[in-house]
């Protein structure tokens, strides 16, 4: 209560709950039997995730030669992908980590699963730099240690390094983070079930008791975790960028590069966290806990975000030409007008056009529009990666090495696989977990709103904010 | 778990005003107030309870400088002593270069030594049993808990009138 809420704020959670109502509905969804949807949507997934696996044996097994990648164009699908995931793996952090210092209340509502989105994200992600070695056995060269090999170390001055360090703590501290503010709810969930669930319930969520002491601690170590975040989060997408920020290639070694990739990274995990969102609260009927005002608060911050990559990419056209070099002028030129046009249209349109709509307040509250652009937004960043990447390699310093890209079947099973992956692990998540913070929406349930005096508020409201004042 | 040799009598309240109340009533009586427990962390609890600021975060801090160190003075060996290997003509201390990697190896060895020391201090670990005085408590009651192992039946019954007074939902004794 100490802490200041605005006198404007939308009640956060609707429908009047109690503390028991609360616990009710955010742990039943793990304690029925899994639905009809679910079943469907996890055969599918696990379809997806098998397609994946006989994609990555056919890799391994054939070699990089079964990819369409080529000696001009050798980063191409599989580092898009990997981009693009990373980038997906942003939102949860910043929801968490920002908004929690930020103190923006909205953030239970959706934090518990987008932190879990980060973390199953990134470890899409993390597949593709691995199987793109090729030989995936030889993988643990990229840990420095010192080896029988020389020792030949690491070269820590490449960037492709620093992506090594930088996404294995943010996996590691996103899963520290996003664990320990489940620990009270496994408890929750623990104290509910009976016989082998509780046994189950009971070694996860590691004797939790909720004593004073341990909350006071656990919220110090959330804040700490949260402040750590943070920069951690800013560096990782930052660190991506300059694995072509700190390249020679035209197009690519541009000093926009990292704060541009951090805002598209925030920008398509936001979308992603929409698209989940808008399926999630619908199945699991957390309408009242993921309310309209949450996805309007994204939607705000996805046309913010979209804007700012928008201005991106015109800066770096602006550049290209204000620079007077050719080769430059060229990388740009290409890159809009050149083999890959479509590309570059696609991506305007999905990420700098499309969003815009969400200036206008009826659709930013609207379920169908929301899902209908986050997956267009989806798309677009996708898009942009592929732009990047394949569009400057495809015209490199020798035009008599100029290349056209095609993905082959193994490509496309190995991306739409990690889709599996990912949703594989959701759907797990879902039925295990509450998706919804349940301790942090019942510390912010009597706080949220209370002051709010529009004209929705609940009786008594107005009363007391006027006695306040 | 050892033996179930301490005995306990608590009272348990429907709303964290109901608890925040009791404990001030508690205090201003001198009852000695084992521990309180909650569903969810209650704001303005701590300082009534007379807990002291918690000290994590001193340890995250010394935590993240290790591993700002370890990481810098790793590479520095590596690169200037163990096997100096040359980079595009680069020196072989490239200060700025590792600086990515030394931010890195900060944030991991405060976030894990932190989450460590926490999940230690607190005694959590997989496979801990919770030693819980109600089900409830991780759900909606909010619970007051004396140590009456040793104490007089006119201390207990000072107790229970003490929750009697302060509108305790309900109170009961238990080993643990």
């Amino acid at each position: 209560m100490s802490q200041p809420v605005a006198a404007v704020r939308h009640i956060l959670i609707e429908g009047n709950k109690s503390y028991h109502n609360i616990t009710e509905d955010l742990c039943s969804p793990t304690e029925k039997a899994p639905t009809r949807e679910w079943i469907i949507a996890f055969s599918l997934a696990s379809a997806f995730l098998a397609l994946y696996l006989f994609a990555v044996c056919w890799t391994v097994w054939k070699g990089i030669g079964e990819w369409g990648a080529n000696r001009s164009i050798n980063w191409a699908w599989d580092i898009t992908n990997f981009v693009w995931w990373i980038g997906i793996g942003h939102a949860g952090t910043l929801i968490s980590a920002i908004l929690l210092l930020f103190r923006q209340r909205w953030r239970t509502g959706v934090n518990r699963a987008a932190e879990a989105m980060t973390i199953f994200a990134v470890i899409c992600a993390g597949q593709f730099p691995i199987i793109h070695m090729g030989r995936v056995w030889l993988a643990f060269f990229i840990m420095p240690f010192p080896n029988t090999r020389g020792p030949i170390w690491t070269n820590f001055n490449s960037p492709l390094l620093w992506d090594v360090f930088a996404i294995s703590t943010y996996f590691s501290v996103s899963l520290l983070f996003w664990y320990t503010g489940l620990v009270p709810d496994l408890a929750t969930v623990r104290d509910r079930a009976k016989g082998f669930r509780r046994k189950i319930y009971e070694t996860f969520s590691f004797g939790w008791t909720g004593s004073a002491k341990h909350w006071q601690r656990w919220e110090a170590l959330s804040l700490v975790l949260a402040g750590i975040s943070t920069p951690l989060v800013l560096s990782v997408h930052t660190i991506v960028s300059f694995d072509f920020a700190t390249s020679v290639i035209p197009g690519w070694h541009t000093t926009i590069f990292p704060p541009y990739f951090v805002a598209g990274a925030v920008f398509s995990g936001f979308a992603m966290v929409q698209t989940l969102m808008v399926i999630t609260r619908k199945v699991l009927k957390l309408e009242q806990y993921i309310t309209i005002n949450h996805i309007e608060s994204m939607n705000k911050v996805i046309v913010l975000t979209g804007t700012i990559v928008g201005v991106a990419y015109l800066t770096e056209l602006f550049i290209s030409w204000y620079s007077g070099y050719i080769y430059e002028q060229f990388a740009f030129y290409n890159r809009v007008f050149g083999i890959y046009w479509w590309s570059y249209f696609g991506m305007m349109f999905c990420n700098v056009v499309s969003p815009q709509v969400f200036w206008s307040r009826k659709i930013r509250r609207s379920i169908w529009w929301t899902f209908f652009l986050s997956i267009l937004i989806n798309v677009g960043m996708w898009f942009e990666r592929f732009v990047i990447i394949a569009t400057t390699l495809a015209r490199d310093f020798l035009p008599s090495s100029w290349s056209y890209y095609r993905p082959t079947w193994v490509e496309i099973s190995l991306f739409t696989g990690t889709i599996g992956l990912f949703f594989f692990c959701y759907l797990i998540f879902c039925r295990v977990a509450p998706v919804v913070a349940i301790a942090e929406v019942k510390a912010i349930l009597k706080v949220a709103g209370d002051q709010y005096i529009g004209p929705d508020a609940k009786n008594g409201q107005n009363e007391q904010v006027k006695h306040a004042h | 778990m050892s033996a179930e040799n301490t005995k306990v009598l608590y009272g348990l309240y429907n709303d964290e005003e109901d608890l925040k109340g009791a404990v001030k009533t508690a205090n201003a009586a001198h009852l000695d107030i084992m521990d309180v427990f909650t569903p969810f962390p209650v704001h303005g609890l701590d300082p009534i309870l007379g807990l002291k600021e918690s000290r994590l975060h001193y340890l995250g801090f010394i935590y993240g400088a290790i591993g700002a160190s370890f990481g810098f003075l790793a590479m520095t060996w590596i690169f200037t002593s163990d096997w100096p290997t040359m980079y595009g003509g680069k020196p072989y201390w490239s200060v700025p270069a590792f600086i990515p990697i030394t931010f890195e190896m900060t944030v991991l060895f405060a976030a894990w030594g932190m989450t460590i020391t926490f999940y230690t201090i607190c005694g959590m670990w997989p496979g801990v049993k919770a030693n819980s005085l109600d089900l409830r408590i991780t759900d909606d009651k909010f619970c007051i808990a004396f140590d009456v192992t040793s104490a007089s039946d006119s201390t207990v019954d000072n107790l229970k009138g003490f929750f009697k007074n302060t509108q305790a939902d309900e109170v009961n004794v238990k080993m643990m």
